[in-house]
């Protein structure tokens, strides 16, 4: 419609299943503008993304490139529309080389056979011009740092003469040095009429680099506005600005003695002196982004990584779990952020599930299951998670979302822990299922179970935690106490503003 | 009412289909082959399938666990080699013979699985190196040459006097490795690895031993069923055994058994594996050559698993 517009998207609507992931989403970027895309985990960025990449179809809504309304039903057609997406991971083939990879849709240059000079010439212009001629195009990929793979796929978009790129967190694994020269190359697109569409959780790096910003939150628009003209807290408001309702329980559960200390924790890259406690009845909140180490940091505690050095103080007794057997045999328990990956046997029965880490409690000396006993036992503690099912002996992956994370929830009930983890326990869970999981937590806390939640939603960091520690790139970055936990305060400690 | 009847009988027959192949297929050999549903005949078939059984359900519980065995039937050779061996140059009485072979089986089991569990090879390639290493060993134990033993030693455990020790020994194993299966920790942990074997992990089971100890169990059923071919020919051979892993994964599969591991059943698995006996059974009695046999067999072999592929589809649409 307006032909200022190198890119509109009209009224996006998406669903899946009965959840509206977008609900009329617009965006618009011109040309030649670097144009960030910002909001929570959840907000509907990717999604919005992928729609414009062809990798989702909308439900609604129009798009319009260079003013004319275009259908975008595949990756192909995006391509066509000389639209590129660089994700998070990389889409390059590690064992193929550089040259190889910049051109994987053409290989053969129209020919028959690889054409391996006109390769290497293509590949060596676009580093050349990109500033990174010290690249060898006959390397293979797979041998460079994450920060080249990162150039690799720029050319890679450059050969396909796109004229829109869309960065999806790409300074996630970068270091600063390298950060810089990204923003470097990507005012030099722009120079060039590249449209740019920006992701990112950074918001130091959406005010350096961007002209105009798009908030997204909860699937819906919130506004888009000129960089130049809004405050860091403004854009932080935006982005949160959302009302608890009565979707907590009360939480009245007494803290008692310290279960959990850690000092000085170090375990690979993304776990660098991590220190903290967990009290009885305790729930603490671990916030931050995604990939700010708060996941590895249980792992290691929960035997499933190593250790590096540091001290878990465990009930008054120094520990290191080798594995998560020595842990689930001390009572430490850790719900895994992903059910389908970590958590569960999606094709085998409830009741084989519920029991997998209590198997002592049904069977007898000889290992031999008693099924009548452990029917009885699992109907019974699924009755009190109030869990929703036809009967015992049907497939997990039979149930809700919100049912099958009560089955792996109650995999930790039933192994009686004295410690849990949560991770990231409501994802991809309705909103009724989501209160009943925090009425279950709360009912833990009550019997005084410590717990630790590592969560990316703010909301159910404020509105269940009794002391929340936020994690930055590998360390605590703040810790709060109760009254002191707002979703600013979080946001800002998440991101080091 | 009737309507549900209708699709209560489906499911029946679809959850059950390995038992209803193995039914028609037998139906339709009695009526080919006036010799097939005679005395002798079922003995025979009996006594020639007690092996290649043990070592389908030995493949079974490696298959459960989402890894393949491949060198099942070296290690029967081993078992004959071992077993003829020390009865014939050492004077063994049967009976330690066939423990110790039993026990070489055991150790090329262990052997496979520490390096499946232990250094993260693929069961393929892991069972694929001790499968020419078990078979050269088997070689050089009887120096090239059958072993021929002189009748009233291991034959013994072919014919006692009222009864077949073999059919025996086999019945009484699939029924333990069924109950196994259902009833014991250890049955439901290897499924469960087979299903997703980081949640077992993480639920704080110590996958890697389990891992061992089913390639272990698959060493010494193979060796066993050696043992039981060394005994009815009363000959200790190193090429014993030859191809049998292939037709232990076909009775699996037959069996409704998946290769990603999770799913599989033993009784179904005899079924399978009686199901290519069947085949092969009828196919001599009718005369057929041997080498259309294996192109007749491949496309049985072919059916029957299409007809699991169609039979999971619609479990799930149920």
């Amino acid at each position: 419609m307006h032909e200022e517009y190198k890119i509109e998207m009209r009224d996006i609507a998406k669903h899946f299943g009965g959840v509206k992931a977008l609900n009329n989403v617009s965006l618009k970027i011109k040309k030649g503008e670097i144009h960030a895309l910002i909001g929570e985990n959840g907000a509907g960025k990717s999604t919005l993304m992928k729609i414009l990449s062809g990798a989702y179809q909308k439900d609604g809504g129009q798009i319009f490139v260079n003013g004319k309304e275009v259908k975008i039903t595949s990756p192909k057609d995006s391509k066509d529309l000389r639209i590129a997406v660089i994700y998070q991971e990389f889409m390059l083939a590690p064992d193929l080389t550089v040259a190889e990879n910049i051109s994987i849709d053409n290989l053969a240059n129209s020919g028959a056979f690889i054409n391996w000079k006109w390769l290497k010439k293509i590949a060596s212009s676009h580093l050349t011009k990109l500033g990174f001629c010290d690249i060898d195009p006959g390397v293979r990929v797979g041998t460079l740092s994450i920060a080249y793979q990162q150039i690799v796929e720029i050319c890679k978009c450059l050969t396909r003469n796109a004229d829109v790129i869309v960065f999806d967190e790409p300074t996630a694994v970068l270091t600063f040095t390298e950060i810089e020269k990204l923003f470097a190359i990507i005012r030099k697109l722009k120079s060039e009429g590249v449209s740019i569409i920006y992701i990112s959780h950074r918001i130091d790096e959406i005010f350096e680099l961007s002209d105009n910003i798009t908030v997204l939150k909860d699937g819906g628009y919130v506004d888009t506005v000129p960089t130049s003209s809004i405050t860091k807290e403004m854009l932080v408001s935006m982005m949160v600005g959302r009302k608890i309702t009565q979707m907590f329980p009360e939480r009245n559960a007494k803290i008692g003695k310290e279960i959990l200390k850690v000092e000085k924790l170090n375990a690979g890259k993304l776990v660098q002196d991590v220190s903290f406690r967990v009290r009885e009845g305790e729930i603490l909140g671990f916030s931050g982004l995604v990939g700010a180490g708060r996941t590895e940091t249980m792992r290691a505690i929960f035997g499933a990584d190593k250790i590096d050095s540091g001290k878990v103080i465990y009930f008054g007794k120094e520990v290191r779990f080798k594995h998560p057997s020595e842990a689930i045999k001390n009572g430490f328990g850790f719900l895994s952020e992903d059910r389908k990956v970590e958590g569960l046997l999606l094709e085998q029965s409830i009741r084989m599930n519920t029991t997998l880490a209590s198997m002592h409690k049904v069977k007898n000396k000889l290992d031999i299951i008693n099924h009548k006993k452990e029917k009885k036992y699992v109907k019974e503690l699924l009755r009190s998670l109030n869990t929703k099912y036809s009967s015992t002996e049907n497939n997990v992956n039979s149930l809700s979302g919100g049912n099958q994370q009560k089955i792996a929830l109650s995999k930790w009930i039933s192994a009686d822990c004295k410690c849990i983890v949560f991770d990231e326990p409501t994802r991809g869970v309705d909103v009724g299922a989501k209160t009943e999981i925090y009425k279950i937590m709360n009912n833990l806390a009550e019997q005084g179970v410590g717990i630790i939640m590592i969560s990316s939603e703010m909301t159910e960091i404020s509105g269940m935690c009794d002391r929340v520690i936020v994690m930055r790139q590998g360390r605590i970055s703040g810790e709060l106490d109760k009254e002191l936990i707002t979703e600013n305060s979080l946001i800002k400690y998440a991101m080091g503003v | 009412m009737d309507k549900s009847k209708g699709k209560r009988l489906e499911k029946i027959l679809i959850n059950n289909n390995t038992y209803f192949i193995f039914l028609i297929l037998f139906i339709a050999c009695s009526l080919l082959s006036d010799t097939f549903f005679s005395t002798m005949n079922i003995r025979n078939i009996a006594l020639q399938q007690s092996g290649p059984v043990l070592v389908a359900i030995g493949m079974l519980f490696v298959v459960l666990t989402g890894g393949i065995d491949l060198s099942v039937g070296s290690v029967m050779a081993i078992g004959a080699s071992i077993s003829a061996i020390l009865i014939r140059d050492y004077n063994f009485h049967f009976i330690p013979a066939v423990l110790i072979a039993l026990l070489a089986g055991m150790v090329f089991g262990t052997f496979t699985g520490m390096l499946v569990a232990y250094a993260n090879f693929q069961g393929f390639v892991a069972s694929l190196a001790t499968m020419t290493i078990a078979r050269g060993m088997a070689f050089m134990i009887t120096n090239g040459t059958p072993i021929k033993l002189e009748y009233g030693t291991i034959d013994k455990l072919v014919k006692a006097k009222y009864f077949f020790p073999i059919i025996i020994i086999t019945i009484m194993i699939v029924v333990l490795f069924a109950l196994i299966q259902r009833y014991t920790a250890w049955g439901r942990t290897v499924i469960a690895i087979g299903s997703n074997s980081t949640a077992v992990r993480l639920a704080g089971i110590r996958t890697k031993r389990y891992l061992m100890s089913v390639y272990a169990v698959a060493g010494v059923l193979a060796a066993l069923a050696g043992v039981f071919i060394a005994a009815r020919s009363s000959t200790g051979s190193a090429t014993v055994g030859e191809g049998q892993e292939l037709d232990a994964i076909a009775a699996c599969v037959i069996g409704g058994a998946s290769l990603a591991g999770g799913k599989g059943f033993v009784v179904k698995t005899v079924a399978g594996a009686l199901v290519l006996a069947l085949i092969g059974n009828i196919m001599n009695l009718m005369a057929v050559p041997s080498y259309p046999q294996d192109v007749i067999k491949g496309f049985i072999i072919i059916a029957a698993v299409l007809l699991q592929i169609f039979s999971s589809k619609s479990d799930k649409t149920v």
